[in-house]
């Protein structure tokens, strides 16, 4: 049996705790739908960004709504990992990595439908992207990838953390970058130092880059940078996440 | 393979300065059931944990089903099946869905996969519980689901760390039965206990762990034959009435400053009446009066000195 079968007979698994339990992804979706339509309807004329504030924001909390269901995730793998199913299928003879690959195969499938709610409530406020075919396909080639090195990450903090709550806070810090991000506002609208941080922090680039697919004209340095932090995340992840697995018994 | 399931020797962990394992030989022939007994905190589950592969050890040579645990651990992974001292189950899935699970990422051709959870499900009794959620079944119920899916694939090693701590005295039983079935097919256990009824019940070879070494390897007979047997104790109010009890009661030993005497007996009425006559008869009254069988208290005292409570951890 391949490792290809076995981390799809385990994303089964992940979907059917999904379906048990549809709290988790709902939480997911309902959030950053609040989230866009509480920045946009209640304080978004406060805003002056220079183009449509829905315009602006949608990106940011695309963002967001990637990052926010990871808490779900780091949950989901510490609990497997505390009730001894981790042990369990280590001390079976298949494939040493499949059960992670099902957790983050979950965790971006999860992401997508958060996004496209997003997106959704996005179009009914009256989001006016003027992104073409390729542009889409690059917003999501972004997202993908973005989801897929965030989910290993969480995946690492979800095996290293005791118990599931601490693994669940553990995942805190990844839903808090984007606010000190460019986001919500741009960065060049924050305090000192509080800007230098969102300037350099991973996740502006990614925001930016988003942002340039969806207005026509993503930025080649912009585009790099988000894909040179996506690759280090996800390798930190992995490396992390395999070292954890091996070591934890 | 010969014809050692699992053949260890000078196997030593330590977690930093502690010591867990400090230099452990044992040797379990195939289609036996050895029991690893000992109190918490002894590193029974280590050692399971370095024997299934889990965890590496410091040092030794470790054979589990002819393989080398470390350097040829998919083999090992393939031969045996390992049941945690925690029911491993997944709580969001069905009885049913649990042993499926494990039937995809086995071995077992997918035609046979429904045969084989249907009979998995019939074995343990589990067959009207089998739609229903794992978080809804009760300790013992958990407990046979998750032996029911180390079963899947027949591994010929099963590994049972501390299989009925916590279950209630009738699930304990129902769980030795499973364990003898399974032996009568010739499969071999190492099984971890803190109970010495469950080793004498069980294993054919025994060995107590403690402070991370083997302290006594043999038979439970071997082992229960160092134990003081089951006797009476009896407390008295003065010295001078325990002394007079003493004399009376043959082979009976006394300890002064306790003003206790033991008795040996077998436990029954009939000779409890006879002691209890004997004393009426020179007008002699204990304060109180015990009767004590050996328990796993008794054997660590008569092995290493010391009795489990000191270690429990």
């Amino acid at each position: 049996m391949s490792s290809q079968s076995q981390s799809m007979v385990m994303l089964r698994r992940n979907f059917k705790h999904i379906a048990r339990n549809p709290t988790t992804v709902f939480n997911a979706v309902l959030f950053p739908v609040v989230l866009l339509w509480m920045f946009v309807y209640v304080l978004g004329d406060a805003f002056n960004v220079g183009v449509h504030y829905i315009d602006y924001a949608t990106p940011g909390l695309i963002l967001l709504a990637v990052c926010y269901g990871l808490g779900a995730t780091a949950t989901a793998v510490n609990s497997d990992a505390t009730k001894g199913i981790i042990n369990r299928f280590k001390v079976m003879d298949i494939s040493r990595g499949a059960v992670l690959t099902g957790h983050v195969i979950a965790s971006v499938l999860t992401n997508l439908i958060a996004i496209a709610a997003v997106i959704g409530v996005a179009f009914a406020l009256g989001f006016n992207p003027s992104a073409s075919l390729l542009d889409w396909l690059g917003v999501a080639a972004m997202v993908v990838l973005l989801g897929f090195a965030t989910g290993w990450l969480t995946v690492a903090l979800g095996l290293a953390a005791k118990s599931p709550e601490t693994a669940g806070l553990a995942a805190v810090p990844l839903v808090m970058l984007p606010f000190f991000s460019s986001a919500i506002v741009p960065a060049d609208k924050m305090g000192t130092g509080v800007r230098q941080f969102a300037e350099y922090q991973p996740f502006t680039p990614i925001i930016e880059t988003l942002r340039g697919f969806l207005t026509g004209t993503p930025a080649t340095h912009n585009v790099l940078a988000a894909l040179a932090w996506c690759a280090g995340i996800a390798l930190v992840g992995y490396f992390w996440s395999r070292s954890t697995f091996t070591k934890r018994a | 393979m010969n014809s050692s399931a699992i053949a260890v020797s000078g196997l030593r962990k330590a977690y930093g300065n502690r010591v867990v394992l400090d230099g452990i030989d044992l040797e379990v022939p195939a289609g036996t059931i050895f029991s690893l007994l000992g109190p918490n905190g002894a590193g029974k589950t280590t050692t399971v944990n370095i024997l299934t592969t889990l965890m590496s050890a410091d040092a030794g040579i470790i054979r589990v089903a002819g393989h080398d645990v470390v350097k040829e651990a998919k083999a090992v992974r393939a031969a045996i099946g390992v049941t945690g001292q925690f029911a491993a189950v997944d709580e969001l899935l069905t009885g049913q869905e649990n042993l499926q699970l494990m039937v995809d990422l086995s071995r077992v051709p997918p035609r046979d996969g429904r045969r084989v959870v249907a009979e998995l499900l019939e074995r343990f009794e589990l067959t009207d519980s089998a739609p229903k959620l794992a978080s809804t079944y009760s300790g013992g119920m958990r407990r046979k689901l998750d032996l029911a899916m180390t079963l899947v694939g027949g591994p010929r090693i099963i590994f049972l760390d501390e299989p009925t701590t916590g279950l209630d005295p009738r699930s304990r039983r129902t769980m030795w039965t499973i364990i003898r079935d399974l032996v009568a097919d010739g499969v071999t256990i190492f099984l971890t206990t803190q109970y010495l009824d469950e080793a004498d019940q069980l294993a054919d070879r025994v060995a107590v762990l403690d402070q991370g070494r083997l302290v006594a390897q043999g038979t439970p007979g071997d082992l229960k034959s160092q134990v003081p047997g089951t006797h009476v104790r009896l407390r008295f109010a003065t010295a001078s009435e325990l002394a007079d009890a003493a004399r009376i009661l043959t082979g009976s030993s006394r300890d002064e400053e306790a003003l206790t005497l033991r008795v040996p007996s077998d436990g029954g009425t009939k000779s409890l009446r006879a002691l209890l006559d004997r004393l009426d008869e020179y007008a002699l009254g204990a304060e109180s009066f015990a009767v004590h069988t050996p328990d796993l208290d008794d054997v660590f005292l008569a092995l290493t000195g010391h009795t489990t409570e000191v270690e429990a951890k």
